[in-house]
């Protein structure tokens, strides 16, 4: 499946409010660095993400740039 | 795949300069959003101020001027009066606004002026190294107040939007937080009001935007989102101080 949260690493400056709001806990901090020297945000938990955007909503540094939901396809 | 929240196309490629956590990046993207919702984009003139956010307009596309300490409303009035078709916002700090801008933001609001004012408190001087402000609270430690801000000597935390509300000129006056998505959702509401006055040529308007400053509290981005909950909002309540018919 695609990724519901779509991050830009590059803009990432992992204060870590995301993971904070997240309600799924589907966000963490990531073990790579970003060319500024930031440790950045990655949805580890694609299948548990609802899609809230509250991630997107609370993001200072518009590193969460888009927030998706699979579209339901009727049988 | 259903697309639920995008970037708006006003914020630009250019990566912030603000710490860490700092909520002048959400207040960045909701004015965005509600420009290019209102399709405003290509009339908004920002004035941008002295503090963190003076490089603001590498960030938001629009047209934009930067102006002297705590002159962006007296600048704003201006630009509207030559051009009253342009749709002039001021987005400005506690430190630009309420200290060294208040005159100029009390005589525009008197007058009435059909400008929008977006004011951005986190209770410091944020960019010089977290000096006192004029609304930094009772107790509370600053680089110039080593001991705790004390009533008797430093005088108490200066409300604006009360202060504005009981004014003729303006026709919306809101103060609306940044500490959790539930209250951002909140502020883009007022903030669309306040949009609204201006779009339909009603009159002054102000929203202020309780904001946090982790670097200069001396706290983690979490615990400053948790210390406006606790301690800022119960001396600044968030909510509607005036609005006149026809903003909503």
């Amino acid at each position: 499946m695609d990724k519901k949260v779509i991050i830009n690493e590059e803009r990432c400056k992992s204060c870590e409010l995301c993971v904070d709001v997240c309600p799924k806990d589907v966000l963490r901090i990531s073990e790579r660095l970003n060319p500024k020297g930031y440790h950045p945000v990655e949805l580890f938990d694609n299948e548990g993400c609802i899609s809230c955007g509250f991630c997107f909503l609370i993001c200072p540094d518009a590193a969460i740039v888009e927030v998706r939901r699979p579209v339901k396809v009727k049988k | 795949m259903k697309t639920l929240y995008k970037m708006p196309e006003a914020i630009t490629e250019r990566p912030t300069t603000y710490c860490p956590g700092c909520p002048h990046g959400v207040a960045h993207r909701i004015i965005a959003e509600l420009l290019g919702e209102m399709e405003l984009t290509k009339k908004a003139v920002i004035v941008w101020p002295v503090g963190c956010s003076v490089f603001g307009y590498y960030f938001i596309g629009t047209d934009a001027v930067e102006a002297a300490h705590g002159r962006a409303c007296a600048m704003a009035t201006g630009i509207k009066r030559a051009h009253p078709e342009s749709f002039v916002i001021t987005y400005q700090g506690d430190g630009d606004l309420a200290s060294i801008g208040i005159a100029e933001t009390i005589h525009a609001a008197a007058r009435g002026e059909r400008i929008t004012v977006i004011y951005v408190n986190n209770g410091n001087y944020g960019m010089t190294g977290g000096q006192m402000a004029p609304t930094t609270l009772l107790g509370q430690v600053t680089t110039t107040s080593p001991y705790g801000r004390d009533a008797r000597a430093n005088g108490f935390p200066m409300k604006v939007p009360e202060m504005l509300a009981t004014m003729d000129g303006p026709v919306y006056i809101a103060r609306a937080a940044l500490d959790s998505p539930k209250h951002i959702i909140q502020a883009k509401k007022f903030i669309r009001k306040a949009f609204n006055a201006q779009a339909r040529d009603l009159g002054f308007a102000l929203v202020e935007l309780i904001s946090s400053c982790p670097t200069n509290w001396k706290m983690t981005p979490v615990e400053a989102l948790e210390r406006i909950k606790n301690e800022v909002l119960p001396i600044f309540p968030i909510g509607e101080m005036k609005v006149n018919e026809g903003v909503a």
